[in-house]
């Protein structure tokens, strides 16, 4: 890397990775037949960032790319998690709205 | 814009002229992550807010298609990651050949995603005056190209679903919230990938000049970084549109 500013990565890796990404392609389909309930999702979106990161490091020569570029990858994800992270904490912890939803609220609301 | 490997009077190397640009088409890439994912939060609100009828939506796509889309689509990003490799070590015919191979198998990725659209354009599943969530479930088996079990799966998974969301109203409503969402991210995709696509095609008449090697490969590179970004948009894009609840069909 910076014994010459570029680091050429071998097919060997890539094929490597590709093997990678095949096989979690696979093992998603699969977890996806199981019924874990709620993991399902999390199993999911857990395999799909296992995924990214093999891409990003190795395909996108992200692992090894000077520390600045680095940090502007990172920097994407950090602004991605604020915008993921703080809009769903609000959404999934408000009270269903009955004319929203034909269920009735998970939690009564009771008054006096 | 005939940029060939000189270099320009303000950077001290060609490898600092190169990161240089490299990390501009990052940040460029930066941007797209949060536009692609202000499209994912939409997305992921409205499946908390009504779960059943975006499972039911998500199981009438149709596995096997998606499932080899996203083996075409990995196996192109490999083709692209081995253009790179060729136009390193200096191997002009191979970066050509990679290059076309990665065309190629992004052209098969938009051409089965053309048959899946059709597909949905026949069961109903287009957002609009037409659409009716229970039209596979309501036609003979045949209709859907469904088998008998499967058939009869997708009658059980409707009647329970309009059951729980109070009508067939209201779950119409929904799927056609799920199928608005599903053709709009996947054609956003998609449009990411056709212009990748005319990207690609200008890459493989510059290397057949033989412009690129190991002293000049950025324009490989960075349309690399591209083409690998859309690959990572469908990664999370299958599982979120084709797998979740699909172990309720």
């Amino acid at each position: 890397m910076s014994e010459n500013g570029h680091h050429i990565v071998s097919p060997k890796i890539y094929a490597a990775i590709l093997a990678a990404l095949l096989l979690g392609t696979w093992l998603t389909v699969q977890a996806a037949k199981i019924d874990l309930g709620r993991w399902n999702i999390v199993l999911a979106l857990l395999i799909a960032t296992i995924k990214m990161s093999l891409v990003i490091l190795f395909f996108m020569h992200g692992k090894y790319s000077p520390k600045r570029t680095q940090i502007v990858i990172v920097s994407g994800f950090f602004w991605l998690a604020i915008m993921l992270g703080l809009t769903l904490t609000d959404y999934t912890t408000r009270h269903p709205e009955p004319s929203r939803s034909a269920n009735p609220p998970a939690i009564a609301i009771h008054r006096a | 814009m005939h940029r060939t490997g000189e270099l320009y009077g303000q950077y001290k190397t060609l490898d600092q002229q190169k990161e240089t640009a490299t990390l501009g088409m990052w940040i460029f890439l930066v941007t797209e992550i949060l536009f692609f994912g202000g499209v994912f939060l939409t997305y992921s609100i409205n499946r908390h807010q009504y779960p059943t009828a975006f499972g039911v939506g998500g199981n009438m796509l149709d596995l096997f298609l998606g499932g080899a889309n996203t083996v075409v689509l990995i196996a192109s990003s490999f083709t692209m990651a081995m253009s790179v490799w060729s136009a390193q070590t200096s191997k002009k015919a191979w970066v050509t050949l990679f290059l076309i191979a990665t065309l190629i198998l992004g052209t098969v990725f938009l051409g089965v995603k053309v048959v899946e659209y059709k597909q949905k354009f026949d069961h109903h599943l287009i957002p609009g005056h037409g659409f009716d969530i229970t039209y596979c479930s309501k036609s003979p088996a045949a209709v859907c190209g469904l088998s008998e079990k499967e058939h009869a799966d997708e009658v059980k998974e409707v009647k329970d679903a309009i059951e729980t969301e109070g009508g067939v109203t209201a779950l119409n409503a929904h799927a056609q919230l799920y199928f608005s969402l599903y053709f709009g991210m996947t054609g956003l995709h998609a449009l990411h990938m056709i212009v990748g696509a005319g990207l690609l095609l200008w890459l493989i008449l510059e290397s057949r000049k033989g412009r690129f090697d190991a002293n000049y490969n950025t324009p490989v590179e960075n349309i690399g970084l591209y083409w690998h970004f859309v690959d990572i948009v469908w990664i999370f894009l299958f599982p979120l549109l084709y797998l979740i609840n699909r172990h309720l069909a």
